[in-house]
């Protein structure tokens, strides 16, 4: 529920949800609590934790190696609860927890599910499960009213968006460009016929995310989509300034205000 | 005689194994990969191409050769030996990628990729590449390109990019990574040749069925010189693309055992193998479920052989469906044995065969002296050993040197 009161919340605010991405455990499990709650002050509206995995085959560089460096310092997805849990005594943020499979399937659909919910998680995006593979996590997140966020691309034909649509929950996560996740200096300037197709078969918020890394084109997603997702673009500042957190902390803050402040609609 | 194998189904199911698990981004293609295979598959003129360039250009069948000195050797059952490395290319994987390469040719793709462990299936893809003029990239963990550089030398002369991964372990799990990042990003117009019966729906399907031609060869074979089918097939597995070309066109001969070998590595007991049915636990990996080494968060293990090509984690998803069923056993031989079975075969019978197919080998000098002498097993000699003669000199030398 936390997720659709955001969006109602920020729709009379006319503002897109701005959705940060960090990874669990990078650089420390301790330091994502204290970086969870600066993103929320300098105006994040709604936290997606990524959940490291050896084999993150849909990302590029930058959460290549944050995955690396939260493995090593031995974040996991039981970890991670137990963090979730510790950040909801403090904030109401919505929280999305956003990997790959294989690590929650490991630990029991059912089990995440009642856990994720007792932690205080909102919802889960896997990357590498279409809705053709998820209906035996959907029947455990839905026991328990957690949202599956679905993810749409620039490839999807009319017969995907609405199979996804039909399944997808919370919002819809769309892909500017065909590729991994990482910062690109250009957009895909062409996501307006796309966004239109959803529309006819969608009422969910839709994000956009896959290379956003500045203020410009947060301003210029905003004001053709519901939520803004930057990834990549944050991971860079930890992977830049690496055990110095106060750094982390300040840099992450100041990028957060300007995106913050780019997603207000005009 | 089990009757009806139908498998995978609709989504690409081998029971609980198998499927599509990859981004939503690669979904169209896969599906408009799946229906153009299945339009040539039913295809008479591209059936003709297939089998044109199979014997003309790849020599085939190739032969499947009793091994006289080495069934007397061992003095137990009949050993027959189905001779893919003398396959152009010298390696079963040319089979696969002359299918898929004419595939995309007919897909109107002008660019390829491919991972590749021992190099095998790179330099298979980099001659298809060549042959079809198209654009090659070859991904390839560094680790590999190290240990198997003779083979890098040849796709680089066949005229293919060879991008080492540095990432991971780098070796094959990272280089199919790579190509996934790569495939994902130019989907439009790339073609991404997987090698092994592994990866996402289709691709363990058509892999499978390119390579059949492997076990069709050798049924009519064995009935023309044994007048029966064979009592005992075996193959190595890494990804298990030549056992299940073997295995497949026998699956519903119940009476025909088969085995698959897994590379045992330093020891099952280990953390250092690559045997993934006999000590993984079902998971998903690279677009598929199957069985993955892994540990009790679902992080993938780094696997271990001396044999590049079976150094991975997973296993195709048709593997972990036949061994489940119990169809199809499975069992490991270490790096210690593969070395000792690839003096011999090179010995006693004058073929110097790939380590990878070296497992294989090892397992049939355990058990053939053990069968009656009129039983019939047949080997999938999947490829020949040139690549690996200088990290087995070295090898050798190393363990001179313990000894000394």
């Amino acid at each position: 529920m936390r997720i659709k009161s955001k969006f109602n919340e920020l729709n009379e605010k006319k503002k897109a949800a701005l959705v940060t991405f960090i990874t669990a455990g990078d650089p420390s499990l301790k330091d994502t609590k204290d970086i969870v709650l600066k993103l929320e002050s300098s105006g994040a509206d709604i936290i997606e934790l990524g959940i490291p995995f050896s084999d993150p085959m849909a990302d590029g560089p930058a959460i290549q190696l944050a995955s690396e460096r939260a493995i090593k310092s031995g974040a996991t997805l039981t970890k991670i609860l137990k963090l979730v849990k510790a950040i909801r005594k403090q904030t109401q943020i919505p929280i999305i927890l956003f990997g790959y499979y294989n690590p929650f399937f490991i630990y029991g659909l059912d089990r995440f599910a009642k856990d994720a919910k007792k932690a205080g998680v909102d919802g889960v995006l896997v990357v590498d499960l279409p809705p053709e593979e998820s209906y035996e996590f959907k029947r455990s997140l839905n026991k328990e009213n957690l949202d599956l966020v679905f993810l749409l691309a620039p490839t999807s034909t009319s017969d995907r968006i609405k199979l996804v649509s039909k399944n997808c929950s919370g919002f819809i996560y769309l892909v500017s460009v065909t590729g991994v996740t990482g910062q690109r200096p250009n957009m895909n300037y062409s996501l307006q016929p796309l966004i239109s197709e959803i529309r006819k078969y969608s009422d969910l918020p839709i994000g956009i995310g896959f290379g956003v890394s500045s203020s410009k084109q947060a301003e210029e997603i905003s004001n053709i989509a519901d939520a803004v997702i930057v990834g990549s673009a944050l991971v860079r500042i930890i992977e830049k300034n690496g055990n110095n957190i106060d750094t982390v902390l300040k840099e992450m803050g100041d990028f957060t205000k300007q995106l913050s402040k780019a997603c207000y609609r005009v | 005689m089990q009757t009806n194998y139908k498998f995978p189904d609709d989504l690409g199911h081998f029971g609980q194994f198998g499927g599509r698990y990859v981004s939503e981004t690669l979904i169209p293609a896969l599906l408009e990969l799946e229906k153009s295979y299945i339009e040539i598959k039913n295809d008479k003129g591209f059936q003709k191409e297939v089998s044109h360039y199979l014997s003309e250009y790849v020599g085939r069948p190739t032969p499947l050769y009793f091994a006289r000195s080495m069934t007397e050797k061992l003095g137990g059952a009949k050993i027959y030996l189905k001779r893919e490395d003398l396959a152009h290319t010298g390696a079963h994987k040319i089979n696969n990628t002359i299918g898929q390469g004419l595939l995309a040719a007919k897909m109107n793709k002008k660019r390829v990729i491919a991972e590749t462990g021992a190099g095998q299936h790179g330099v298979a893809t980099a001659t298809v590449a060549a042959l079809l003029d198209m654009e090659c990239e070859v991904y390839m963990g560094l680790e590999d390109t190290r240990r198997q550089s003779l083979n890098v030398f040849r796709m680089k002369l066949l005229g293919a990019n060879v991008k080492g991964v540095s990432s991971g372990t780098q070796t094959l799990k990272d280089a199919m990574n790579e190509a996934m990042r790569d495939w994902v990003t130019n989907v439009r117009d790339t073609f991404y040749i997987i090698g092994s019966v592994a990866g996402p729906h289709p691709y363990p399907m058509m892999v499978r069925d390119f390579q059949s031609v492997i076990g069709h060869e050798a049924k009519k074979q064995i009935i023309k010189n044994e007048g029966k089918l064979p009592d005992l097939l075996v193959a190595c597995v890494g990804g298990g693309s030549n056992a299940m070309g073997l295995f497949f066109p026998f699956i519903q001969d119940r009476d025909v055992k088969k085995i698959g070998v897994e590379a045992a590595g330093e020891g099952i007991d280990t953390n250092r193998h690559s045997a993934s049915i006999s000590k993984g636990r079902v998971g998903v990996l690279h677009g598929s479920k199957t069985y993955v080494l892994q540990d009790e968060n679902g992080l993938v293990k780094g696997a271990h052989s001396i044999a590049a090509g079976l150094d991975y984690p997973g296993v195709g998803p048709e593997h972990s469906f036949l061994n489940d069923e119990g169809l199809i056993s499975y069992t490991s031989v270490n790096d210690t044995e593969a070395l000792d079975a690839f003096k011999y075969l090179s010995e006693v019978e004058g073929i110097i065969p790939a380590l990878e197919t070296s497992h294989a080998v090892a397992h049939v000098i355990k058990i053939a002296p053990k069968m009656p002498k009129d039983s019939v097993i047949v080997i999938c000699l999947s490829g020949r050993g040139d690549k690996d003669i200088l990290s087995v000199n070295e090898y050798f030398e190393k363990d001179e040197k313990m000894h000394q």
